[in-house]
């Protein structure tokens, strides 16, 4: 009988024990794979970056063709919903106060005329942009939308007031997520936030519900090692990570068509690391913990960071510099990169070291953290 | 090797400011049974625990089986079986899948014939599939006293495992325990029942951290040089009030239909029972109980003097 194989023992008795608990808490145990369809179809078909159909009032003191055409095009733009007409500014102003409407089109009366003399009237829009990210696409698109949109409007003997062309042809290239569909990002991104909240919280409660329980001091009692309480704890719960990868995975490519182009081997390294990494965290959290609340409040205060400094929510190099130093030490902003690198971008791992080294640094230190704060004793 | 199963001296516990354990010195003999004795924070179960190494010794030293305390925690974890205060076993496990954890991490084999006859020896076979949650106070025990044997520990430290449940249970469990002990097993065991402690070979009493006394049932009532005399006839209780009052008499206790008069000074006690009662009673001389006895010992030592019920 060698000390490995004592160790195998040990580890396995607490597997199995940890198997049937998980299995005979049925609440959890169907959250765990309710959250990320929960969370898929939230997400996945609920955010949209780059949002369109906004509801929009139109002020309009004239009607004449070329105030149709305009209108029209921004329908057309898909942009704006135009879903009332408005006689009053007072009104539309009240509109746009009480959000009933995201923006306000305004078209004063003797525009066309002045347009037709070169005098350049002025067309207002106004946004509500109490949410920048709302309004700032369709802003941003209007005067392309209008300009173009005359352009075909101004024939004949209007030709005259036609713009001339740009000096100079500006052209974009929106690449990987050519039509910026929303999805794209969101999905892969998805994979890591769903995997850091769920295995995070569930080893976060994993010794301090034994605690709160009064079967810690049985534990603590008989001899099993702190490492062996951990990687027996911890292992079934990889099982669940790698289910719930699975899960996310193929409603990427079924529910949500995203594109799959680099190789499936390091995205799952990448999946294997970061798991432990989330796992070993957790277990880390319920160490110092000394009850389940306190283990789901430090779960919420890991959370929350990694979701809005990660670049999962927002542009990562959008963000101060500091902001993005503490993003680089969060495990899910090298995950992100990871899955969208391999997914979108066809990445590998010679391209992604960096993120792989980081992540298993992480990993490494949580473990170490883990250990060093197991009390073997009550004390 | 020692012939003591614990031999531990000066053991301190202190938790911030607080002294739990205030140099308490043991020295048990292996296949004894110790009961463990004291009223509630006296530190008994803070002893227990520094003696199988989960809690670490503020001051003091010693061994358990041999083994020091301090520093071969996981030898002794191996070769004592400790029984917690509270219920500690897994409430959502089933009986079965309770022992079958404890048999894994003992590396017990085969696996599944241990297990069964450790279920038949406690008459826990028909419940094996229950889960530990769902069963009374006196099969939860039952369930632990099982997990806590099934390795075959050379020490049993059981913490108060008789609370709670119901004299037959107690005495099962009682008869259990002496089974074990003519096996050669070390019992060491915290208890509030005197009935109990009476059932031990020696008795260790500690109050507010520190050893109080400690010997035989005989040894302790006679150290506490208690007097007691039984005090029956018609509506004695009548008395009570009248004794109590009267110097030389520590204590007067219902029993039935009687009354106990205690205290250490014989002739006083004689001369008071008569002066306060009438020719309708009968009074005797009677053994006094552990409890007067240990109350005693308590007031003369100036510590806690409430009476215990």
């Amino acid at each position: 009988m060698t000390m490995g194989s004592d160790t195998f023992a040990r580890i396995s008795a607490i597997f199995l024990k940890e198997l049937v608990q998980m299995r005979r808490d049925r609440l959890t145990f169907a959250m765990m794979f309710a959250i990320p369809v929960l969370q898929l179809v939230l997400f996945g078909y609920a955010i949209n970056t780059d949002p369109k159909g906004l509801p929009t009032a139109v002020h309009v003191e004239e009607q004449t063709p070329i105030v149709r055409t305009l209108l029209q095009a921004l329908e057309t733009s898909q942009y704006y919903d135009l879903v009332m007409q408005t006689d009053d500014p007072r009104k539309s102003a009240a509109l746009l106060a009480r959000g009933e409407v995201a923006f306000v089109v305004s078209i004063p009366a003797g525009f066309t005329e002045q347009l037709i003399r070169g005098e350049r009237p002025q067309l207002l829009i106004e946004a509500d942009a109490s949410d920048p990210a709302a309004a700032s696409n369709a802003i941003a698109r209007a005067d392309a939308i209008l300009t173009s949109a005359l352009r075909h409007d101004l024939t004949g003997a209007l030709k005259s007031l036609n713009p001339g062309p740009n000096p100079f042809e500006l052209i974009t290239h929106a690449k990987y997520n050519p039509e910026g569909i929303t999805q794209y990002n969101i999905v892969p991104g998805l994979l890591g936030v769903i995997l850091t909240m769920t295995l995070v919280m569930i080893t976060a409660m994993a010794m301090t519900r034994e605690a709160e329980r009064g079967t810690l001091e049985n534990l603590l009692a008989m001899p099993v090692q702190p490492l062996e309480v951990m990687i027996g704890k911890i292992t079934p719960y990889v099982t669940v990570g790698a289910v719930q990868t699975l899960v996310i995975l193929v409603a990427a490519r079924y529910l949500f068509a995203v594109p799959f182009i680099g190789a499936i081997w390091p995205l799952l390294l990448g999946v294997v690391i970061f798991v432990l990494a989330n796992l070993a965290l957790g277990f880390t959290f319920s160490t110092i913990a000394s009850s389940q609340m306190q283990a789901m409040q430090l779960t919420f205060f890991f959370f929350l960071p990694s979701l809005l400094l990660s670049g999962f929510m927002f542009p990562f190099r959008g963000m101060p510099h500091w902001a993005q130093w503490i993003g680089e030490v969060l495990p899910l902003t090298h995950f992100l990169r990871i899955v969208r690198g391999v997914m979108l971008k066809g990445s590998t791992l010679v391209d992604l070291h960096v993120d792989f080294l980081a992540m298993t640094a992480f990993a490494l230190a949580a473990v170490i953290v883990a250990m060093l704060q197991y009390r073997q004793t009550l004390d | 090797m020692s012939a003591l199963a614990i031999d531990v001296t000066g053991l301190v516990k202190r938790f911030g400011d607080k002294i739990a354990v205030d140099g308490v010195d043991i020295h048990m003999p292996k296949g004894e049974v110790w009961g463990f004795l004291g009223p509630n924070g006296s530190g008994k179960t803070t002893t227990i625990r520094m003696i199988c190494g989960l809690l670490r010794a503020s001051a003091g030293e010693g061994t358990c089986l041999g083994y020091d305390i301090a520093r071969e925690a996981d030898q002794i974890k191996m070769s004592t079986g400790y029984m917690t205060q509270k219920f500690s076993f897994w409430n959502d496990l089933t009986i079965r899948e309770n022992l079958e954890f404890v048999a894994r991490l003992y590396r017990m084999t085969p696996l599944r014939q241990r297990v069964d006859e450790t279920l038949e020896t406690l008459g826990l076979t028909d419940r094996q599939h229950q889960q530990a949650g769902a069963l009374s106070g006196g099969w939860k025990q039952r369930l632990a006293l099982a997990a806590v044997t099934m390795h075959a520990p050379k020490l049993l430290l059981l913490d108060e495992p008789t609370s709670g449940v119901d004299p037959q249970a107690r005495r099962d469990f009682w008869d259990e325990i002496h089974r074990l002990s003519t096996n050669g097993i070390t019992v060491l065991v915290s208890t509030h029942y005197m009935d109990e402690a009476e059932r031990c070979d020696h008795i260790v009493y500690l109050a507010n951290g520190k050893l109080l006394t400690e010997g035989r049932v005989a040894d302790i009532i006679q150290e506490s040089g208690l007097v007691t005399f039984r005090v029956e006839g018609d509506s004695v209780r009548r008395f009570a009030g009248a004794l109590q009052q009267l110097d030389g008499v520590d204590h007067v206790s219902y029993f039935g239909n009687a009354l106990l008069v205690s205290g250490t000074q014989r002739e006083i006690i004689e001369h008071a029972v008569e002066a306060a009662t009438d020719a309708s009673v009968r009074w005797q001389e009677v053994r006094p109980s552990l409890d007067d006895a240990f109350i005693a010992l308590m007031a003369r030592a100036g510590g806690d003097r409430r009476v215990h019920a």
